[in-house]
């Protein structure tokens, strides 16, 4: 994509997450892939969304070559499952030289383990319990944070809702 | 030696069975109850409840004293990330992984698991010998070596037949260490003759496997 300035992205799992990620991405004009194992699934990124949508098992090497995973510059997993998400981007690293790979996960433990393994892991449980925690407990720790969902909501509704 | 086995399903199951009936130290761990409650009808406790993914359940299934962690699920995802977790968090110095995609071997081997076994790829590589040639067979690899063992079939029709087995001139990395007649192993000598229905198990360096089998095939 001539606007995409070469900036390639890769992501796995076509859920709540992935769909705003590749409609906010693709707006932010990187080229934006998305992978998902349903086709059902790409009615999340609604009509305009310019991207690719490739339906296949995410795990299969022929199915992330035919995503370009290996002329991508960021490869994300956000599939419901951690292991997947795990070994997706293991694969994309090592079989594909993905530079910079983001795996979402539940299990904080294993999220973790794989952080001290080099791959940058976000678990959304420990995010969600600790600023929920920060709301009960009136920490300003998080006060920043909570500014910053606010805006990235209202960005929601404006780029993709 | 202790081996906890993650996954109980057939492979599981039979491993488990057989394991223990060798005496050694047998943990299955099977995620889902219904079938957790099949296998510990038949196995007792040597079967456990659990996801062998969860680290607390790995802490309480022993996974710091196992000798090797075997996991055998259908989901090679889950297979990967029991042995790295098993490696990572209790230090298991063997972990054995079963692989359903053959693609995923490497890059399993290059995740640091220490063996995986990919049932699609025996399969695949057995169909592929017969559809080659009729009659030799894998039955072992030296993994270091380059070498197999392999058994080959002496047919009605092979060259061989009624020849010494000083008379073949066999490929350098090549050695006939046994001939199994009428479902007797005996050990070869200069003078052994083959017969029709021998089959001769020979240890081989893959390179020339088929210079090998040229010898003993039909039509040669």
């Amino acid at each position: 994509m001539a606007d995409s300035n070469g900036r390639r992205v890769v992501i796995l799992g076509c859920g709540r997450v992935g769909s705003t990620l590749a409609r906010q991405l693709a707006v932010d004009g990187y080229a934006v892939t998305v992978i998902d194992s349903t086709a059902d699934s790409f009615r999340r990124l609604g009509g305009k969304f310019k991207g690719t949508k490739i339906v296949g098992n995410g795990l299969d090497q022929d199915t992330m070559r035919k995503a370009g995973v290996e002329h991508s510059n960021v490869f994300i997993a956000v599939t419901q499952g951690d292991n997947t998400n795990i070994m997706a981007v293991q694969i994309a690293r090592e079989v594909f030289g993905a530079k910079r790979v983001v795996a979402r996960l539940y299990d904080p433990i294993r999220s973790q383990a794989y952080r001290e393994m080099g791959i940058v892991t976000l678990c959304t449980t420990t995010l969600a319990a600790g600023l929920i925690r920060s709301t009960v407990t009136e920490s300003s720790e998080c006060d920043g944070l909570r500014e910053k969902l606010e805006s990235w909501d209202m960005d929601y509704l404006e780029q993709v809702g | 030696m202790y081996v906890i086995v993650v996954g109980g399903g057939k492979i599981g199951y039979f491993l488990s069975k057989r394991l223990v009936q060798e005496d050694h130290e047998v943990l299955l761990l099977e995620k889902d109850r219904r079938r957790y409650s099949t296998l510990a009808e038949e196995l007792g406790d040597v079967v456990a409840q659990g996801d062998g993914c969860e680290v607390r359940m790995m802490a309480e299934a022993g996974f710091a004293r196992a000798d090797v962690v075997v996991a055998v699920t259908g989901d090679d995802e889950d297979n990967l990330v029991i042995c790295q977790m098993a490696k990572k968090k209790f230090q298991a110095p063997r972990t054995v992984a079963r692989v359903n995609d053959p693609s995923n071997l490497a890059v399993f081997q290059k995740l640091g698991i220490d063996t995986t076994v990919s049932s699609t790829q025996i399969i695949f590589n057995l169909l592929e010998q017969q559809i080659e040639q009729g009659e030799i067979i894998p039955i072992g690899a030296l993994k270091n070596g380059n070498l197999e063992i392999v058994m080959i079939g002496v047919s009605e029709k092979s060259p061989v037949l009624g020849e010494l087995i000083k008379s073949l001139v066999l490929p350098g990395n090549a050695m006939i260490i046994s001939v199994v007649r009428n479902d007797n192993a005996i050990l070869p000598q200069a003078d052994t003759r083959f017969e029709a229905e021998d089959s001769v198990i020979a240890i081989v360096a893959a390179d020339v496997e088929s210079d090998l089998r040229s010898i003993f095939s039909e039509g040669h």
